[in-house]
């Protein structure tokens, strides 16, 4: 899949009219991430019962891929349980980090799309960004922003 | 070994008679021959993602010439050895061709070789300043003045060392066109000002700041000066006998040079009283167990083995950029900036970045519906090289309230076909993402 197929796939659709886009004001957790050289930031607020991710939203700006992934993030890991956002948190990011490519997991759905930016290393941080975020607010230390990239 | 020594004054050692300039051609060189140039450059002559490939990534780094690699492939074949310290004939090559080197910079900025100090690029420059003359000078209360359009090379060692030292920055403000506002520049050189340390030309939105008048500026209120030439000095003339600067500082791989290898420039009266930078082998004249004796500038700041075949390849790139002329590299950077303008500024949503004259041939911009990093990306589907995210000036763009744009810079060697077909690759962008 090329760059612009990507895109035209599924990405602009999401970056251009995200979900569960805004404030979320009874949020029991919330996390930044940025991306300082891109410009990304995203700041994700979640409500968190003891058992599960209830809800989610996340405002802020950033690249189509950057959206898009947080956009999607948020369709799949709404209603999921603590243990179930974790692993598909940490399937992502295999999924674009590993060295080898990794099959994407089948409950993925549209989401396997983004195994496609695996090929354009640059683009990684981008599509990763909302998911570390959520990672933080799951491993509950919030305090800290948290940046996908090294320099800037 | 690349080219001949720099025609020195043999048998003076009066400063002024040995600094030499390059004897510059005849001036602005005909259109046709900067298309020539480009056989000069292996690297350009190939497609990406199935398109030729459109290099206007220069501000980040230029490609390198055919001479500056032989002289790299040269040095390694024939003459590699260690410098300043060999009593063989390798090492007696090593270190001519070394020290050849530094004679060509000093050509190259109208200083004395002794005023060259290799480093490893335009930070390292300006990190040496700020530790070893920085430390010294700059106490409790005093004030480092710079501009808000400083790469953050310019403005992280600063901020390093106001916080030891317990000094402040204060900062030459940029309007919104993206130039400097000079209405209070007295007031701000008035006071504890010890250093006003500014950038030539703008990596990220392509002002060219009037240096030599800040400096002299700056000298009447008696505050040293560094100038931070790393997008100017392989893209117009720069003499530091001109610009009256103390320091000057810029990178060899941004003007067809090696990466790993820069210049400092530091006036001989200040470097020779400045502690050393980095401390180890061939910056001592003396070693014991408890102290040591310093070499005299420019040796005393270059500890440990130099990067010997990158000097030398830079050597070679400045006598490069000298047959042309720098100040007819610079009317073609001028050319392709104006043809560049001229043909983005239609294009639906697009904001450019800086001002419209007194500009380099960088040129940064925004497009209303597409993030800076989804036009680099799907540029580059298109062989189109270009930058995108902050240009490490994070501040500067936040005031211009940008988050992030894209930038296409320019180098002798492209052409105004290539800007065409840009045009052509944004306008798809654009329409894609709108």
């Amino acid at each position: 899949m090329n760059l612009e197929e990507l895109y035209q796939e599924i990405i602009l659709d999401h970056s251009k009219r995200p979900r569960n886009f805004g404030p979320l004001p009874d949020a029991t957790a919330t996390a930044r991430g940025d991306n300082p050289s891109c410009g990304d930031e995203i700041d994700l607020a979640v409500k968190l019962t003891p058992e599960q991710v209830e809800d989610l939203k996340f405002s802020g700006q950033g690249c189509a891929i950057c959206m898009a992934s947080a956009s999607l993030m948020s369709l799949k890991v709404k209603g999921k349980s603590r243990q179930e956002a974790a692993g598909m948190a940490e399937a992502f990011r295999h999924m674009l980090t590993s060295p080898e490519e990794l099959e994407p997991p089948e409950s993925f759905g549209d989401l396997k799309i983004f195994s496609a930016v695996r090929r354009f290393p640059q683009r990684v941080k981008c599509a990763t960004l909302a998911w570390r975020a959520l990672e933080q607010v799951l491993s509950a230390e919030p305090e800290e922003p948290i940046t996908t990239e090294e320099d800037a | 070994m690349a080219g001949g020594k720099p025609d020195f004054c043999p048998v003076s050692s009066h400063p002024t008679c040995r600094r030499e300039k390059f004897r510059y051609g005849s001036g602005v060189a005909p259109a046709h021959s900067w298309l020539s140039t480009r056989k000069d450059f292996p690297i350009l002559d190939q497609e990406v993602n199935g398109h030729p490939l459109i290099y206007f990534d220069n501000a980040a780094t230029s490609q390198k010439p055919r001479v500056v690699i032989d002289a790299l492939t040269h040095y390694y074949e024939f003459d590699n050895s260690n410098v300043h310290r060999g009593l063989h004939e390798l090492s007696n090559r090593a270190t001519e061709d070394y020290e050849a080197a530094r004679r060509t910079m000093a050509a190259f900025l109208g200083s004395l070789p002794e005023e060259i100090i290799f480093t490893r690029g335009t930070t390292e420059g300006i990190n040496l300043v700020a530790r070893s003359w920085g430390e010294e000078h700059i106490g409790r209360g005093d004030v480092i003045l710079l501009t808000e359009m400083e790469h953050h090379s310019n403005l992280v060692p600063w901020q390093l060392l106001a916080k030891r030292q317990g000094a402040t920055l204060r900062f030459v403000p940029v309007t919104p066109e993206g130039v400097l506002d000079l209405s209070d520049l007295d007031a701000l050189l008035d006071g504890p000002v010890k250093i006003f340390s500014m950038v030539h030309i703008s990596n990220s939105i392509g002002t060219i700041n009037p240096v030599k008048e800040l400096c002299a500026r700056a000298r009447q209120a008696g505050v040293i000066t560094l100038v931070d030439a790393a997008q100017s000095s392989g893209h117009c003339p720069v003499d530091v006998q001109d610009l009256d600067c103390d320091f000057l500082a810029f990178s060899g791989h941004k003007m067809c040079g090696p990466t790993g290898i820069g210049v400092l420039y530091g006036r001989r009266a200040i470097l020779d009283a400045m502690a050393p930078f980095h401390g180890g082998g061939e910056m001592i004249s003396s070693v014991r167990f408890t102290e040591s004796d310093f070499k005299p500038a420019p040796h005393r700041f270059e500890a440990g083995t130099p990067s010997i075949a990158q000097a030398i390849g830079l050597g070679a790139a400045a006598k490069y950029l000298e047959g042309f002329g720098r100040s007819a590299i610079f009317a073609h950077d001028q050319e392709m900036a104006d043809e560049a303008l001229a043909q983005w500024e239609d294009i639906p949503g697009i904001r450019i970045l800086g001002p419209r004259t007194h500009r380099s041939g960088s040129v940064s911009f925004v497009l209303k519906d597409a993030h800076a990093h989804d036009v680099v990306s799907m540029a580059d589907q298109y062989g189109l090289a270009l930058r995108g995210g902050n240009h490490c000036t994070q501040p500067l763009l936040h005031k211009l309230g940008v988050p992030a744009s894209a930038r296409a810079s320019f180098y002798f060697y492209n052409t105004p076909e290539e800007i065409a077909r840009t045009t052509g690759i944004l306008r798809k962008i654009q329409a894609f993402f709108a």
